[in-house]
């Protein structure tokens, strides 16, 4: 477990960072097992693992928040001891979190010095000597932030750079972004980049946290990998590759690319024409889609959040009544049909937010898994709910899908995220699906689920069923469509082959809404 | 691992036992510590008091039957509360509902006295629980249709009908010169226990104690034990997965409501049938709100809400009984501190902002 000693080609011995033997137990969890962590000064040093791999909990203990068990850290070979985050921030130490600390209605500037306002003549709140630091550290940084905006004006990708002036306003040396890019557009991802870049050039050293592969090999120096709470390794990015380092994240080897066939497509399953709705605040946000899915083949929807994608979802499923326009499954019309009866027909839907519509948390993982079967056999009768069989249909789905642990009444809250979203892959594909509407398969499931569950919408797939994939990983729907279908400000502006796309043909798409002329299947389709 | 899931499973089930037994427990304790300060306050002995309201409750048969005799009613309004609770919906109105089908139960009993025995009882018990489904209907529908919130409409309601159930008493179906109706038919009167053990005479404990431990197994069994309930659990859980898994919001609302409504309207049953034997003006004085309170304490569980309303029973006898030695506004100081206790120990506020905040369904 011991890491290999730290190459430093022209740095000196000591790191800038030096976390050495962390350990940290919670009630039933070592989060940290003995955790060791060396960062160079000014390097770009990524943290990989699964979720629960503990690298939210070593960086909380870096920024004071927690305190480790045991354990030592010294920062430019100076042994320090952290009780709070105002020791971490008096150190020079900076945290963006995962989830925003912004005052919405409050501008950047008041945003930025919340905490550490600066007075002038001891008593008086310098706003204008702050909102002049504020433009200086944008300029310097490139971070392109307005000092006089209001936060809640801003888009998630400016809040995250309001959230970084904020750290470099209070003097940090060292920035940790846990998880920065899962809120982020590809775009967005690429400008921060531009953004880290230039923190380095300047100076600053980066500890980033991820479980995107892609973006360690794309961004960082080096790369600590962590798994149950252990170091499994530490290496430099240059001398690694997506796979080993996969290898080491999962402790087996993983297949990142999905292995499937050619599809073998056959009649109209699902077809939508000039479908209108309007969205959670009544405005227009489906504008005239039309699509078909054919049973034996995946079509993929892309497209940049908020266009309309979680909208076309609940149309499809009955959870949203489209304003005009007709949907058909199989030749019958289902237009404007409830969500059970869509269930009846055949459609399984894995929800974009499982905590939020696509599993009951305080019920256990049998209940769940009888959640849209719940009213008829074999779940079910007029009146009583048949006990045997539920349990016997969690035994199976659990058994079949790997959902861990295998215990039926367990309350689903207490799974893992991964284990969550596989115990929902299960329940509806174990409904032997006509159609399968997956919406955010993935999103944010660790990678030995994520290799697990393309495995299974494949299989799907080549069982006949018609399987709509709606997601923002445009590599997720590159690697898993045969066909892939646009979606911009509410229409589909284009359909192209999978084999025919790469990921800037279809960025730009979906940028623009422009569908480049030599792929020429017409805007939407008939 | 194994043995770290069965650690981790231990712990689990140590944790729910410990919520649902270690609130209750707490406030019950919290309850007695307080009143023994005010007891030592005014001069008199917590040890005198406390072993006399418990020699006058359960210490005697004359006093557990005044205990089970007061306990019924809040049976019911409990039961009532907490079906609501289940599917995630305030009932505040279960006072409302229980004037609305105490009035039915005795309506039918005067109205339709030439029915045998056989007809009349089981029509009255099915009219108070038809005068409260209609009272809690309301507001369900009020909910689904419109995304009015049920707390609003259901504390409307309650003035709505004692208003009308007094116009009723006082002005259609009186006896002159007082505030009750007539008697129902002697056929339509249930039995007291006291004919089946007289231990407990002098009491006016009736079988609709019976009645109610019955319907609080058949709520249990509902609850957990068919479709319907299970859908009721799901839309008071999480109503945005309910939906998605092919439950209809607006039905469920209305369905959970009409239920606890009906709950409330059997309170008639034991004061018309087996108590006084006719409807009298004013006679509930906040039963289905002490029937939160017991849904509270009773983690809106059957078996919890028997245990509560017994509870509750025992501390509303208990007070006629110390009476003399204290005044006996002291259980009603133990009963507020049980009920504080128990809000700030489970999150009822949260889940009342949260209600609030979702607003309308569907």
């Amino acid at each position: 477990m011991s890491p290999p000693p730290k190459s430093g080609t022209d740095s000196p011995s000591i790191p800038f960072l030096k976390m050495e033997g962390i350990s940290k137990q919670f009630a039933l969890v070592k989060a940290n097992d003995c955790a060791n962590l060396d960062v160079n000064r000014g390097e770009i040093h990524a943290l990989v693992g699964e979720n629960g791999a503990g690298k939210s909990t070593l960086m909380r203990i870096l920024y004071g928040l927690y305190r480790a068990d045991s354990g030592r850290m010294y920062l430019d070979g100076d042994p320090v001891e952290l009780r709070s985050p105002a020791d971490a921030i008096s150190l020079g130490i900076g945290m963006v979190h995962q989830h925003f600390m912004l005052v919405p209605p409050l501008s950047v500037t008041e945003n930025v010095v919340l905490g550490s306002e600066p007075l002038r003549a001891g008593v008086v709140l310098d706003l204008k000597g702050a909102a002049e630091r504020v433009k200086e550290l944008s300029e310097t940084f490139a971070l392109a932030v307005d000092p006089d905006a209001r936060v809640e004006e801003l888009s998630v990708g400016a809040q995250q750079r309001v959230e970084i002036v904020k750290i470099l306003f209070r003097g940090a040396r060292l920035l940790i972004l846990d998880e920065p890019t899962a809120v982020l557009t590809p775009q967005e991802t690429e400008s921060l980049f531009v953004i880290l870049r230039r923190l380095k050039e300047q100076g600053k050293t980066i500890i980033f946290i991820t479980h995107k592969l892609s973006e360690v090999m794309e961004i960082s120096d080096s790369v600590t990998v962590m798994r149950h709470g252990k170091v499994v390794g530490d290496l430099k990015t240059a001398e690694t590759n997506t796979e080993e380092l996969a290898t080491l994240m999962v402790g087996r080897k993983v297949l990142l690319e999905v292995e499937k066939g050619a599809p073998a497509r056959g009649e109209t399953v699902l077809e939508l024409k000039d479908v209108h709705a309007l969205g959670a605040s009544k405005v227009p946000t489906l504008r005239g889609i039309s699509l078909r899915v054919c049973s034996g083949e995946i079509l993929g929807v892309a497209g940049v959040q908020g266009n309309g994608q979680t909208e076309l979802v609940e149309v499809i499923t009955g959870l949203r009544k489209p304003s005009s326009g007709s949907l058909r499954l199989l030749e019958r019309d289902i237009t404007g049909l409830s969500p059970r009866e869509m269930l009846k027909l055949g459609v399984a839907h894995i929800p974009e937010d499982r905590l939020k519509r696509g599993l009951v948390p305080a019920f256990t993982v049998s209940e769940n898994l009888i959640l849209g079967s719940h009213f008829r056999p074999p779940f079910a009768g007029r009146l009583w709910l048949r006990r045997e069989d539920i349990f016997e249909n969690a035994r199976s789905v659990l058994r079949r899908f790997d959902v861990r642990p295998q215990a039926p009444a367990l309350p689903a809250r207490s799974l893992s995220g991964g284990n969550q979203q596989k115990l929902i892959v299960g329940r509806e594909l174990s409904r032997d699906p006509k159609l399968l509407v997956a919406s955010q398969p993935t999103r944010g499931v660790d990678i030995g689920a994520i290799e697990f569950i393309h495995r299974n919408l494949i299989a799907q797939r080549d069982r006949g069923c018609a399987v709509l994939l709606v997601s923002a990983d445009l590599s997720e729907i590159l690697s898993l469509s045969d066909r892939i279908a646009v979606i911009y400000e509410g229409r589909i502006v284009g359909t192209v082959d999978s084999t025919q796309a790469d990921e800037k043909k279809l960025g730009m798409m979906m940028m623009t809404g422009v569908l480049a002329k030599e792929d020429g299947n017409g805007a939407g389709e008939s | 691992m194994s043995s770290a899931s069965e650690q981790s499973r231990r712990f689990q089930a140590a944790r729910k036992l410990a919520g649902v037994i270690g609130v209750p427990a707490v406030a019950i304790a919290a309850a007695f510590a307080a009143g023994a300060v005010f007891i030592l306050a005014i001069g008199e002995s917590p040890v005198s008091v406390y072993g006399r309201l418990f020699s006058g409750t359960f210490g005697n048969f004359y006093g557990l039957g005044q205990v089970l005799f007061k306990a019924t009613p809040l049976i019911f309004t409990g039961l009532s509360v907490a079906l609501a609770f289940k599917a995630g919906l305030f009932n505040i109105g279960a006072e409302g509902q229980l004037y609305i089908g105490t009035f039915a139960v005795a309506w039918v009993g005067f109205t339709l006295s030439g029915l045998p025995g056989v007809l009349l009882v089981p029509l009255c018990v099915l009219a108070g629980a038809a005068g409260g489904a209609l009272w809690g209907a309301v507001p369900g529908y009020l909910k689904s249709r419109f995304g009015a919130h049920e707390v609003i409409n259901t504390i409307m309601l309650n003035f709505v009908a004692i208003a009308l159930t007094g116009y009723f008493v006082t002005h259609v179906y009186f006896v002159p010169e007082t505030v009750h109706t007539q008697r129902i038919a002697a056929q339509a009167q249930i039995p007291r226990l006291e004919q089946f053990w007289p231990v407990f005479k002098g009491s006016p404990v009736n079988v609709s104690l019976f009645l109610a431990l019955g319907i609080a197994v058949a709520v249990y069994f509902f609850l957990w034990r068919t479709r319907f309930g299970f859908e009721l659990r799901a839309l008071g859980l999480n109503p945005a997965a309910a939906e998605y898994g092919g439950i209809s919001v607006g039905a469920g609302t209305v369905l959970a409501m009409t239920l606890s409504g009906a709950l409330a309207g059997l309170v008639g049953v034991d004061f018309v049938m087996g108590y006084k034997y006719y409807y009298e003006g004013g006679f509930s004085s906040g039963l289905g709100f002490m029937g939160i309170a017991v849904a509270l304490l009773g983690r809106n569980h059957p078996l919890g809400v028997v245990l509560a309303a017994f509870l509750f029973g025992a501390l509303s006898y208990g007070g006629l009984v110390i009476n003399a030695v204290v005044p006996k506004e002291l259980v009603e100081i133990l009963q507020g501190i049980v009920i504080l206790v128990v809000i700030a120990g489970t999150n009822v506020f949260g889940q009342l902002a949260a209600s609030f905040k979702r607003g309308r369904p569907g």
